[in-house]
């Protein structure tokens, strides 16, 4: 069974107020980063909160992923807690890596969460690694590997796929097609022209679904992860959206219109339409959607204080971790 | 006890392991029916079944990714890479993530796998079928080196490092595989990684090295005694964490050091011994420490192999003019 089915009103009223959740994190983030609180880059998700939410609320509590350098998204929706995150992010011990690890690298293996990855598809031989240490151990647990339209043109893509799909793994890897990586328009950088297409080249389902849609990523993503965990073997899926922010905080937009960020934010937001379709079909009423938004804020805002409060890291140990 | 080479004891080790701990698997190119390039692993899938010796494609990269997350995921991977030189392909995935992963999550999660590589010269074929490049591995932090030159030791630490909780990059001699033999202790026989292992004692000058390079070097101080030179040869056995103590006792009571690599000189493992003995035990040297390397240059075909590699000549004019020195 899904965590939550965002086609149901009970399930979509939570997958909305995750994706709040990641739309709120991401702006705090934001915020702490230009006050100057947090350092060094970050890489935000904002626009891109349908996929997250849709891919994880279609998994089950105990299955794994592993994500990217733009992850708090899924790092969020996998069920990560606001608070411990953002202690990470700034450099608290309450942290999920203590505060060593930062934006990049959150990770919560007990809580089925292999890591936020810094190097562009560097994620990808590992989800399918977990997904046959799964099958040693004889569970049934699913591992999905998110990763970007600029991994799809990575050499670890290839292999990771090509091992997965020999060894039937149980592996969905979910591409989140946000149009660029860094400045290269996928559709100049990538050949082929889809992402999806390439499963065929594997012979296992490829999908490409509107990654703005909720429910329609949640459907896609619930077949393959069904499939998968029937020993049906891996699948690919790409979710196309809009990264609204700029690659990471150097990033002066100069590969891109303003009216293009535009037309993706006031046409397509995942939130917006999210919103739209459930007021329309009446499954979810104003008033339930200004509390969540309201709740979500709140609880960012406590999260924020919570991470403040948290003892930061010094520098005693700093060598104290390479080995055991 | 039962007499092998170092190939025998590696694939004797890989059996205990694989025998005593369900958790440990063979990844690796055709380390299954053909029991691999070298045939270390002979024998283990017809034993292990395909499920725990697993022939992959040719997917350096691929086999070390899984690795760490069969590591993460619970189980003891023993990544095999044909030879050192293939290694590369992998290094993104052994130098950005295998050795990081302690360091990023504080400990709470590891990487413990152990990635096999036939390394160095002696084969007569050139470039990456016969390279020595420990000194990128001993240089990234949160890797273990290991690298072996008998076959006890082969045996005792491959164990070891399958044990150990942290990722190993366990470098085994090609030159030596089948060289030399020795009784070897039956069962869970275990080498604690970080000792050195004085391969021959001596007073008046230490001289440092480690896998093949054990055999020249011996040989040089066997030379070397004919006219009176008691040569002391460490062995170093495990490259990080290296055994400074073994070492710098040596060096204090010797006055002199020489260390033999067959890798290049520059930014070489003998730089970084030579610059910690000198920190540590200045006033006991009595001559400036020597290096005997392979040369700053791309490992060579057959014609020039004997050349390039530290040869027992090169090692013997070495220490004779430390002791004019």
């Amino acid at each position: 069974m899904p965590r939550r089915d965002p086609s149901t009103p009970e399930g979509a009223v939570e997958s909305l107020r995750l994706m709040w959740t990641i739309r709120r994190f991401e702006e705090a983030v934001e915020e702490l980063f230009d006050r100057g609180q947090l350092h060094g880059t970050m890489h935000l998700s904002i626009g891109q909160e349908a996929v997250a939410e849709g891919v994880a609320a279609a998994l089950e509590t105990g299955d794994m992923i592993t994500s990217t350098h733009r992850g708090h998204g899924h790092t969020l929706a996998h069920g990560a807690d606001p608070a411990t995150m953002l202690a990470e992010l700034l450099a608290r011990e309450t942290g999920y890596c203590r505060g060593r690890g930062g934006s990049m690298h959150i990770a919560d293996v007990a809580g089925g969460n292999l890591g936020a990855n810094g190097i562009v598809a560097g994620s990808m031989t590992i989800a399918a690694g977990a997904a046959l240490a799964e099958r040693m151990k004889g569970g049934d647990r699913v591992t999905v590997c998110f990763f970007g339209d600029g991994a799809a043109n990575e050499g670890s893509f290839h292999e990771a796929i090509n091992l997965a799909a020999i060894w039937d793994l149980a592996v969905v890897f979910v591409c989140e097609n946000n149009q660029y990586g860094m400045s290269m328009a996928s559709d100049k950088g990538t050949a082929g022209g889809s992402v999806a297409k390439r499963a065929d080249a594997y012979g296992i389902p490829g999908s490409q679904v509107d990654g703005n849609d909720v429910v329609s990523v949640f459907e896609t993503t619930l077949e393959m992860v069904r499939r998968a965990r029937e020993g049906e073997g891996p699948s690919l899926i790409e979710a196309l959206t809009y990264r609204y922010r700029g690659h990471s905080k150097s990033d002066r937009n100069l590969y891109r219109t303003q009216t293009e960020i535009d037309d993706w934010r006031n046409l397509r937001d995942p939130l917006d339409r999210f919103e739209g379709s459930l007021l329309e079909s009446g499954g979810v009423e104003t008033g339930t959607i200004d509390k969540i938004r309201g709740e979500v804020r709140e609880s960012i805002r406590d999260a924020v204080t919570e991470a403040f409060a948290a003892p930061p890291t010094t520098v005693a140990d700093l060598e104290g971790a390479a080995y055991a | 006890m039962t007499v092998r080479n170092i190939a025998s004891a590696i694939n004797d080790g890989l059996d205990v392991a694989l025998s005593g701990d369900d958790r440990v698997m063979i990844l690796g190119q055709d380390v299954g029916r053909t029991g691999g390039v070298f045939r270390i692993t002979d024998g283990l899938l017809e034993k292990y079944g395909s499920e725990r010796v697993v022939d992959t494609p040719v997917a350096e990269s691929g086999i070390v990714g899984v690795g760490l997350g069969l590591a993460v995921g619970g189980l003891r991977p023993v990544c095999e890479i044909q030879f050192m030189g293939f290694s590369y392909p992998a290094f993104d995935q052994v130098i950005s993530h295998v050795s990081r992963m302690r360091n990023r999550s504080r400990h709470r999660f590891t990487v413990p796998m152990v990635i096999r590589m036939p390394y160095g010269g002696g084969i007569g074929a050139a470039e990456h079928h016969s390279e020595s490049t420990e000194a990128i591995y001993a240089h990234t932090p949160g890797l273990k080196v290991v690298v072996p030159s008998t076959p006890a030791d082969a045996k005792g630490l491959l164990l070891a490092a399958i044990e150990d909780p942290d990722p190993v990059i366990f470098l085994e001699p090609i030159r030596l595989y089948r060289a030399v033999k020795e009784d070897v202790p039956e069962g869970p026989h275990r080498q604690e990684i970080g000792p050195a292992r004085v391969e021959r004692s001596g007073s008046d000058v230490t001289l440092v090295t480690w896998g093949a390079m054990t055999r020249e070097t011996r040989r040089a101080a066997d030379t070397l005694s004919e006219d009176g030179v008691s040569a002391e040869v460490i062995d170093l056995r495990t490259l990080v964490p290296w055994d400074r103590e073994t070492v710098f006792e040596s060096v204090e009571r010797t006055g002199r050091l020489v260390v033999v690599h067959e890798a290049p000189l520059t930014g070489g493992l003998g730089g970084e011994i030579v610059a910690t003995v000198s920190e540590q035990c200045l006033y006991s040297l009595l001559a400036p420490p020597k290096r005997v390397t392979g040369w700053d240059t791309v490992f060579p075909l057959k014609r020039s192999e004997e050349h390039y590699l530290p040869g027992v000549d090169r090692i013997v004019t070495a220490v004779r003019k430390d002791l004019d020195g």
